[in-house]
């Protein structure tokens, strides 16, 4: 794991000085409410319907069992004993109070945390891929580069008032589990002729607008990385739309002036930009490397005892396959049936930074889909890594399933929803709760937005569900055929909408179609594409 | 009004001119840049200018910050002035795009401007003040 030098830690303690600072004055009535938006929007403290919510940045999602232990304690003092994973791979806390926030960031602060740029219209925090350094099917470790960027987009002068939000993703294996092309830029890193560098992807998004990133530049070396994003940046900064801020995103200048013009515009900025002399030398992606080599394995491969049943499903849903042979990636769903997707208890994220400390070499993940991961749990420990889980609540078999329910705050929180999302997916999740039906119908993706900004990446879900006020009521649009892996997809509406429990039946309808059509492993997903969108619509609407 | 002004030189007296009017003449030394105007047209008059206003009509529009990079990184030594909905905030950060003096219609406060600038010590990337990166403190 990263750890910060003197410069690091100098620069998050400058910014709660300076939060400090800005709270103070806002609470004397010396800057206004208007006044005071975009300074507390650049350090992720949202006015939400009912309080303050406060967004700490995770990057990359990677964390120690210290900084988990800091979010647990955070949760317990400062807000109602429990936080929210997003599915940017940060964490959400609902109940803050204003005048304890540079405390808070403060606190955060002593573990090497903060709340820079999760909110804002500026470069957010760099997203990437939870199995980073674990998966077997990786070029490299992403992280080092995700390090890079962090730093590099920290307090960027140039890009600090962008059109709108800007969001990065940075992945190393061929399978995307980082929704790489629904970011406004996905780097994929690969190695050409022996070197490394990046794909890059620009204008992805979900949003009202979903889009699939097109491939800008084949292979951009590591040393011209930031040039190049630079230029990819500069190009949006200048023309990208600021007339409405609903085709401010990058993929709306992309989709008018065309990738192949884009492209033409950031190669021109490039030549220019590269004579600046801004890249690091490969020097510091070297030092920044040298935090995340691997740990030191020391397991033999034996396979776990899989006596106990409960434990056996366990192990096939949620654990992975490692690259070091003897170890594995244990997932640890955050959704249990009925519960609130993402949500975790102080005690249980105490549980969860525990058990990381003993059995995972001190590390955890944030996943996008709103679960965590141990990334390096030796098999020999399988089971009472699962029995510390169970015991907390934690042993959820559900990853990837049905009840593995990616959902924004919704209505219940979010000052910009128009309808519920929780209580859908605790109504989705209890119907299917019997595990034995929801292994049947395998891996299905299923994620719900309680507004048109997909915060609940409804467009990517095999199915999507997208909450809508229709004349004061909340209205519920199913979506089919998204995916956010890489098999990229965007959902399509499948017609009128339902009410709450209207689109929990038409859910289950779905999956009875999907049993009936499908072919030999075929999941949801593949059989829609299949047998295409009028199957399901007659037996829904028919 | 000019509230703050980094630079030792005499102030220009001359009245700036639009991009469009400087274009079509001009001897003009100062000219304004608009949030649309592509700052790239000034490059070949750039030993003439004393002045370049860029206006910022509302702090959110940031194409202004690009523009002084632009203008810095193509060699322009005169002065660069941010003019319109300029807040303490933004100061440093149009500091490091290479702006030197500030004409804000709100008035600011002069000692949290100076905090402002004085609040982080290093920075991580290079742009168009001196600053030095950190990768660069790093690495020598």
């Amino acid at each position: 794991m990263y750890k910060y030098d003197n410069y690091d830690q100098a620069i998050v303690d400058a910014r709660v000085a300076d939060f400090r600072d800005q709270v103070k004055r806002r609470i004397a009535g010396e800057i206004t409410e208007d006044q005071f938006k975009p300074l507390r929007l650049m350090n992720g403290l949202y006015l939400q319907l009912h309080a303050y919510m406060l967004r700490v940045a995770i990057p990359y999602g990677t964390l120690d069992s210290t900084q988990m232990r800091m979010l647990a304690h955070i949760a317990r003092k400062y807000d109602r004993d429990y936080g929210h994973f997003t599915t940017r791979q940060n964490i959400q806390y609902n109940w803050i109070k204003l005048e304890e926030c540079a405390d808070i960031l403060e606190e955060l602060a002593t573990v090497e945390m903060h709340a820079i740029q999760t909110s804002g219209n500026c470069i957010r925090n760099i997203s990437s891929d939870q199995y980073a350094g674990a998966a077997a099917d990786e070029v490299v470790d992403p992280r080092p580069w995700a390090e890079l960027l962090r730093q590099w987009s920290t307090f960027h002068p140039e890009f600090s008032y962008l059109p709108r939000k800007f969001k990065i993703a940075v992945i190393a294996s061929s399978e995307d589990r980082a929704a790489m092309r629904l970011h406004d830029i996905g780097l994929e890193l690969i190695r050409q002729d022996g070197e490394l560098g990046a794909r890059v992807f620009v204008g992805g998004g979900m949003g009202r607008t979903p889009m699939i990133a097109p491939e800008i530049n084949p292979f951009v070396k590591a040393d011209d990385l930031l040039s190049y994003l630079e230029a990819c940046l500069r190009v949006y900064n200048r023309y990208g739309r600021r007339d409405n801020i609903y085709k401010a995103r990058i993929k709306i200048l992309i989709h008018e002036i065309g990738a192949d013009e884009y492209r033409r515009q950031v190669a021109e900025e490039f030549a220019h930009v590269k004579t600046l002399g801004i890249d690091p030398p490969l020097a510091e992606l070297e030092r920044i490397s040298a935090f995340f080599a691997p740990p030191a394995y020391d397991a033999s491969d034996v396979e776990p005892d899989r006596s106990d049943p409960d434990f056996a499903v366990w192990l096939d849903q949620n654990v992975k396959p490692h690259k070091q042979a003897g170890y594995a990636i244990v997932n640890i769903s955050l959704k249990p049936i009925g519960g609130i997707p993402g949500d975790a208890t102080s005690a249980q994220i105490d549980v969860m930074a525990d058990l990381a400390e003993k059995y995972s070499f001190d590390e955890l993940r944030v996943t996008h889909a709103q679960n965590i991961v141990l990334p390096y749990v030796a098999k020999r420990d399988l089971y009472a890594v699962w029995q510390g889980l169970r015991d907390a609540e934690l042993a959820d078999a559900n990853l990837d399933l049905i009840s593995d329910i990616i959902a924004c705050p919704g209505l219940d929180y979010c000052s910009l929803a128009n309808a519920r999302s929780i209580p859908v997916a605790q109504k989705i999740a209890t119907r299917f709760a019997d595990m034995d039906r929801q292994r049947d119908l395998g891996e299905l993706k299923l994620k719900i937005s309680g507004c048109i900004n997909a915060c609940g990446h409804h467009h990517a879900g095999h199915i999507g569900i997208l909450g809508v006020d229709r004349k004061g009521v909340e209205n519920y649009q199913l979506t089919f055929g998204g995916s956010g892996a890489e098999d990229v997809s965007i959902g399509k509406i499948i017609g009128p909408g339902f009410d709450e429990d209207g689109v929990v039946d038409a859910v289950e309808k779905a999956t009875e179609v999907y049993k009936a059509l499908r072919q030999g492993n075929e999941r949801f997903i593949d059989t829609y594409r299949r047998v295409g969108m009028n199957p399901f619509k007659e037996a829904i609407y028919g | 009004m000019v509230e703050f002004r980094y630079r030792s030189d005499e102030v220009t007296e001359q009245p700036s001119v639009t991009l469009d009017a400087f274009l079509d003449q001009s001897n003009a030394t100062a000219v304004r840049l608009e949030p649309d105007d592509d700052a790239r047209a000034l490059i070949p008059f750039l030993d003439r200018l004393t002045l370049i206003e860029v206006a910022f009509p509302k702090y959110r529009d940031g194409r202004g910050y690009s523009a002084a990079r632009i203008l810095r990184e193509a060699g322009y030594q005169g002065e660069l002035r941010a003019q319109g909905d300029v807040l303490v905030d933004q100061i440093a950060f149009m500091r490091r795009c290479g702006f030197d003096s500030f004409a804000p219609e709100a008035s600011l406060n002069p000692e949290a401007v100076a905090r402002a600038l004085s609040n982080y010590d290093h920075v991580y990337q290079k742009a168009a003040d001196a600053a030095v990166p950190i990768w660069k403190l790093r690495h020598g």
